[in-house]
């Protein structure tokens, strides 16, 4: 079933590109809410992916990934309110220190089997949040950090077409190119050399290590990347937020940002992003109607983990190959 | 200069935090030793016994008895809660990878965690005393509650009683050779699947204890799921996930090192317990009494 000699007609759509040229149309489609969703979207489905670098590549349960995406978000505001640095400072600067901060604590958490990986995982994120939350000097404590300066988008005014648009669609436009930038980067690393020696870990660590592969040194290059990927998702997010919050490092956002992997369906690089695309789009209706959003959160997961394991894209896929079977 | 009754006043209220830390991860460990499952849910069991204890007394009125009546019923009530949660999905799990067992767990955090914010709002809460032990004894001129001195007193009686059920009885013995090998143990006609369901709940009641006996020392917020079981995984990747001593040890160990890191770091003492946890997984990366697996 795997090698058709000819790939058909789904697979000849460009389906990148399509969905790349939707995307950047969304400021031009006359509501300012489409534009707002989908800068949600875009920064979500970046944190997702760098997730799975984690959970779907190497193999690794990482309860704590939000702790990443706080010190993203909080280095690059701290930079730019604080400090008044320009954005390009906040935004290099947030992967580099979310990547020392993954760095830290990945070398504990990589010396350990897989569940006590994921429980030391969720005590380090907790640890984030505590000084996000308690050090009122540098992060504003529990009221966080409000009226964080958008980037300075002047240099877009010169653009054609880009010009007269809205901050906030002019911000959007630009945290999609810096998205896909960095979607396009995790995509190197998940088929170099590098990215394929992650997955022979996840199948088989025992056998990597009789090949001389060092493990926890590729266990925590990953968590490194990821860390440093969830940082930059972290900025964006603050930015777009304008302000930052302890939430961003609570061990919800990290259930959250899990779950968007899940429902996506880990088992494949766009997995990810769907998920964060659906579950935002879900949220987004449900809570016109609830204040509950966890426990919805909660309840899809029971039945995502019972039902459709594979999450859309394995889901789909299995029905797809069902569907060709029989035809 | 430190005077000695502020230093014993320490050790006491760090050796009160270990025993109500013991009685919850005494049964996150229980769980994980015999059913291989790290549940992350046990937080929420703990906070769930909290908020029913409490509405038992506003039921039951501020009397002694009913203190002790609301605790009983909180407790019975989650490890019903855990068994009937055991019966009906978590069973489903076991064959399955790691990773959707502790998701499942994680996903039951969330649920629980609304419900309770659904049932009692998001102020908070608190439970008094029972009259019975409101007084204090004065011992080296610091106040040691009697409810204090009574926690003190039920953890190493939980402790020996955990020990004696899986050491000296039957039961215990079948307890065991389930955590062992459990295709084995069903071939020779027990029923391993209420086996499982029967310690699951226990470890829930162990959590509900916990949360219903802190009501008179903690407030209930929201949020005082995830702050315990964090505290329970730090106890238990100290003394080693599923052994019961080194669960005890932890408990002890974290309590003190709570209690005397305000000293050094004022504001975060929860970071001395970090640093020890650290030093700990460099050295010892099994725990002080676990055992080393491989996987």
């Amino acid at each position: 079933m795997k090698a058709t000699p000819h790939r058909g007609f789904v697979q000849r759509v460009p389906w990148l590109t399509l969905v790349l040229l939707v995307m950047v149309t969304v400021p031009w489609m006359g509501s300012r809410f489409y534009t707002f969703l989908a800068t949600d979207i875009v920064i979500l489905a970046l944190f997702a992916t760098s997730l799975n670098l984690l959970l779907g590549y190497t193999g690794l349960v990482s309860f704590g990934h939000a702790a990443y995406f706080g010190v993203g978000a909080y280095t690059c505001a701290i930079l730019m309110k604080t400090h008044g640095l320009p954005f390009i400072v906040g935004l290099l600067g947030a992967p580099v220190l979310a990547g020392l901060v993954a760095l830290v604590f990945g070398y504990f958490c990589v010396r350990l089997t897989r569940i006590y990986f994921a429980m030391l995982t969720l005590a380090f994120a907790q640890i984030v949040w505590g000084i996000c939350f308690k050090w009122n000097a540098v992060t504003g404590g529990e009221q966080g950090m409000s009226d964080v300066p958008y980037p300075d988008l002047s240099w877009m005014a010169a653009l054609p077409l880009v010009g007269n648009l809205r901050v906030g669609e002019q911000y959007y436009l630009l945290a999609l190119a810096i998205v896909a930038a960095c979607l396009a980067l995790l995509r190197m690393i998940v088929n170099s050399p590098f990215g394929r020696m992650l997955t022979v870990i996840r199948e088989n660590p025992e056998r990597a290590r009789f090949i001389g592969v060092d493990v926890r040194r590729y266990e925590l290059a990953a968590f490194v990347l990821a860390g440093a990927f969830a940082g930059v998702a972290g900025a964006l997010f603050g930015l777009f937020n304008r302000g930052v919050f302890p939430d961003f490092a609570y061990w919800s956002k990290s259930a959250e940002v899990l779950i968007m992997v899940i429902l996506g369906g880990m088992s494949h690089f766009w997995g990810p992003a769907i998920g964060a695309a659906a579950l935002i789009l879900l949220n987004q209706q449900i809570s016109a109607y609830t204040q509950f959003w966890p426990f919805v959160l909660g309840s899809t997961l029971i039945v995502l983990l019972f039902v459709f394991p594979g999450g859309i894209v394995g889901t789909v896929a299995a029905g797809w190959n069902r569907m060709r079977g029989r035809l | 200069m430190i005077e000695p009754s502020f230093i014993f006043g320490q050790f006491v209220s760090g050796l009160s935090t270990a025993m109500y830390l013991f009685l919850i991860a005494s049964g996150l460990s229980l769980i994980f030793g015999v059913l291989g499952v790290l549940n992350f849910a046990h937080g929420s069991f703990y906070m769930l016994g909290a908020y029913l204890a409490w509405q038992l007394v506003q039921w039951l009125g501020p009397r002694t008895e009913s203190f002790w009546l609301a605790v009983l019923g909180a407790a019975l009530a989650v490890a019903l809660v855990g068994a009937v949660i055991e019966r009906l999905l978590l069973r489903h799990m076991y064959r399955r990878e790691e990773l959707y067992q502790l998701l499942f767990t994680y996903a039951l955090v969330l649920v629980i965690s609304d419900v309770v914010r659904y049932a009692w709002g998001t102020q908070q809460l608190g439970v008094s005393r029972p009259p019975s032990m409101e007084g204090a004894f004065l011992v080296f001129g610091t106040n040691v509650p009697i409810y204090t001195v009574f926690i003190m007193l039920l953890g190493p009686a939980i402790a020996l009683g955990i020990w004696l059920l899986l050491n000296r009885t039957g039961l215990g013995r079948t307890v065991r050779a389930a955590a062992l090998d459990r295709e084995m143990l069903s071939a020779l006609g027990t029923n391993v699947g209420w086996l499982y369901t029967g310690m699951f709940a226990l470890g829930s009641f162990f959590a509900g204890l916990g949360g219903a006996l802190v009501t008179p020392v903690r407030s209930l917020v929201p949020g005082m799921d995830v702050e315990i079981i964090v505290e329970a995984f730090i106890i238990v990747v100290i003394g080693g996930l599923g052994s019961l001593w080194g669960t005890f040890l932890g408990a002890v160990i974290y309590g003190q090192v709570l209690a005397f890191g305000i000293l050094v770091f004022p504001r975060f003492s929860i970071f001395a317990a970090f640093v020890l946890m650290a030093v700990i997984l460099v050295v010892r990366p099994w725990g002080l009494f676990g055992k080393p697996i491989e996987r």
